[in-house]
């Protein structure tokens, strides 16, 4: 009963963690673009004149899509049209059951472990759960029965089943250092040090495979400079048919995917929820001298630190977003299938190869 | 608990399967077939294989399903042609049935040894990616090496396909 109780919690407590950081970005994202292009962005929503620089946009936003007219073209496919959102949103928030936040919780003789589900598949579960939100894109452009729909869901299904090729390609390095696909696992292991210095992060041991993971991650979640499925600015894309809070929640999953896939480059490659010299008793530091700390407090730094990396990608994604311009069509293609890929597959190659010199 | 979940996956798998073949329309067939593989991968977890339930949804939900949505939107399929010929009918029927014979003969006649994993029971450690690793490389290397030749050529036929198109 309590094991349901802790589980639940769990649940519930990461899908509104999720939902209110996916809103907060809505407003992140307006009022970053905005500081980048001199402007002073997303700050007129108020609740009896009180602004707290703009917070209440996505409050306003939420309303707004709430009382918008639900639109369903009248020769599309009605079913389908209804689904597709839901199939675009529902991967994006069970990706992040398999990944770690924090280490174990002790009350009591109660260990609860801080991560909904510990899977020996780990990292083959976010690239199934991953391949299946092109459905979302692929069906809503097709049962909108719109030639420009229809045009960005092709293009969404040729760029993402390409991208997903090198986002499982450049992992592998890195599963093959850590020996293990769990996340929890691979977390654990860079808790550890190099040279007695050096935090065993993901990032030191495979920094080719970093660089080749961010860009085919960027490219899966359909935004600039990879965002020719949309394409605002030539076909509008695989959502034209789309309005009110259908069109929210295909909204509302790019910024949970966002939020998702910072939590995964910070677990993969920046240590996920570890603090450099901090272990399960406090700090050690390699130089000498250790500070101990309470249970409780190494478990608040540890989620601490996993949100502010997590903040940082954010940070970084929409920078990105809001510096490059838009990708052609056979620049994307060429920089997946002749830039990434061979480079994957060398750094597999290399992996390999040290590991065989190192291990025998 | 299990047998519960066990039933609702094998009527979703059964009813999907059945209207894979009798949806008139090609999408939703897809969609049909899509929801098959993925109550199969789901009872895949239950018989203690992750692993195969992963790679099933990763390579036929995931790649070879999104293949087939995109040529039939791109080629805009909506509706089959319903002028088949009779004779390739009963054709079918019969092909299909003589499998049917065949696959309920050859099942039946299988014999479980006494030390399987199915009356044994499975460890903890059955199915996971490093146990089935293993195996693959030990046991079942030639089987596998095979394979990725097959698939290797599979791979450079369709190199050599594009190619004469392009040039």
């Amino acid at each position: 009963m309590l094991e349901t109780a802790i589980i639940l919690a769990k649940i519930w407590g990461v899908l509104l963690t999720l939902v209110t950081l996916a809103a907060i970005m809505t407003w992140v994202e307006r009022k970053q673009s905005a500081v980048m292009q001199d402007r002073l962005g997303a700050n007129r929503a108020d609740v009896f004149g009180l602004r707290i620089i703009g917070l209440f946009q996505p409050m306003a936003d939420g309303i707004k899509m709430f009382f918008k007219e639900d639109f369903v073209p009248p020769k599309g496919d009605k079913f389908l049209h209804t689904l597709a959102p839901i199939v675009a949103f529902f991967p994006a928030v069970v990706i992040f059951a398999v990944v770690p936040f924090g280490d174990v919780l002790r009350i009591g003789t109660l260990e609860i472990p801080l991560q909904v589900a510990r899977l020996n598949i780990g990292y083959l579960f976010i690239l199934a759960f991953g391949g299946l939100t092109i459905y979302g894109t692929v069906l809503a452009g097709w049962s909108s029965n719109n030639k420009y729909s229809l045009l960005g869901g092709l293009r969404a299904a040729a760029q993402m089943i390409s991208y997903e090729v090198c986002v499982g390609l450049s992992l592998v390095g890195l599963i093959m250092v850590f020996g293990t696909l769990q996340l929890d696992l691979m977390v654990k292991q860079q808790g550890e040090l190099i040279f007695g210095f050096l935090p065993a992060w993901g990032i030191f041991y495979q920094p080719l495979g970093f660089l080749l993971f961010f860009p085919a991650v960027i490219a899966e979640t359909k935004r600039v400079p990879f965002d020719l499925p949309e394409g605002e600015s030539e076909i509008i894309g695989y959502y034209t048919e789309y309005s009110g809070l259908r069109f929210g929640l295909f909204y509302f999953a790019e910024f949970i995917e966002i939020i998702v896939m910072s939590a995964l480059f910070s677990t993969l490659f920046f240590g996920g929820y570890q603090v450099p010299y901090l272990y399960a008793d406090g700090f050690v530091f390699p130089w000498g001298g250790s500070w101990n700390l309470p249970h409780l407090v190494v478990v608040l730094l540890q989620l601490g630190s996993f949100f502010i990396k997590i903040a940082f990608f954010c940070w970084l994604q929409v920078l990105i977003r809001w510096t490059l311009p838009r990708f052609r069509y056979d620049q994307l293609m060429r920089l997946c299938w002749t830039g990434i890929l061979p480079l994957a597959v060398l750094n597999i190659l290399i992996t390999g190869g040290i590991l065989l010199l190192i291990k025998g | 608990m299990e047998a519960i979940f066990f039933i609702i996956l094998s009527v979703v798998a059964i009813f999907s399967g059945l209207m894979v073949i009798l949806k008139k329309n090609p999408i939703s067939s897809i969609l049909f077939l899509i929801l098959a593989l993925f109550t199969t991968a789901a009872l895949y977890v239950m018989l203690a294989a992750p692993f195969i339930a992963a790679v099933q949804i990763i390579v036929y939900a995931g790649a070879i399903m999104v293949l087939f949505l995109f040529v039939i939107m791109l080629l805009n399929l909506n509706r089959i042609d319903e002028g088949r010929s009779t004779v390739l009918k009963t054709l079918g029927v019969i092909v299909a049935g003589t499998m049917l014979v065949v696959a309920a003969v050859v099942l039946r006649s299988v014999a479980i040894p006494a030390d399987s994993a199915f009356l044994r029971g499975v460890g903890e450690d059955y199915g996971t990616v490093e146990t089935f690793g293993r195996s693959m490389f030990t046991t079942y290397l030639l089987p596998f090496e095979i394979a990725s030749f097959l698939l290797l050529a599979a791979i450079i036929g369709a190199v050599v396909l594009a190619k004469k198109k392009l040039d």
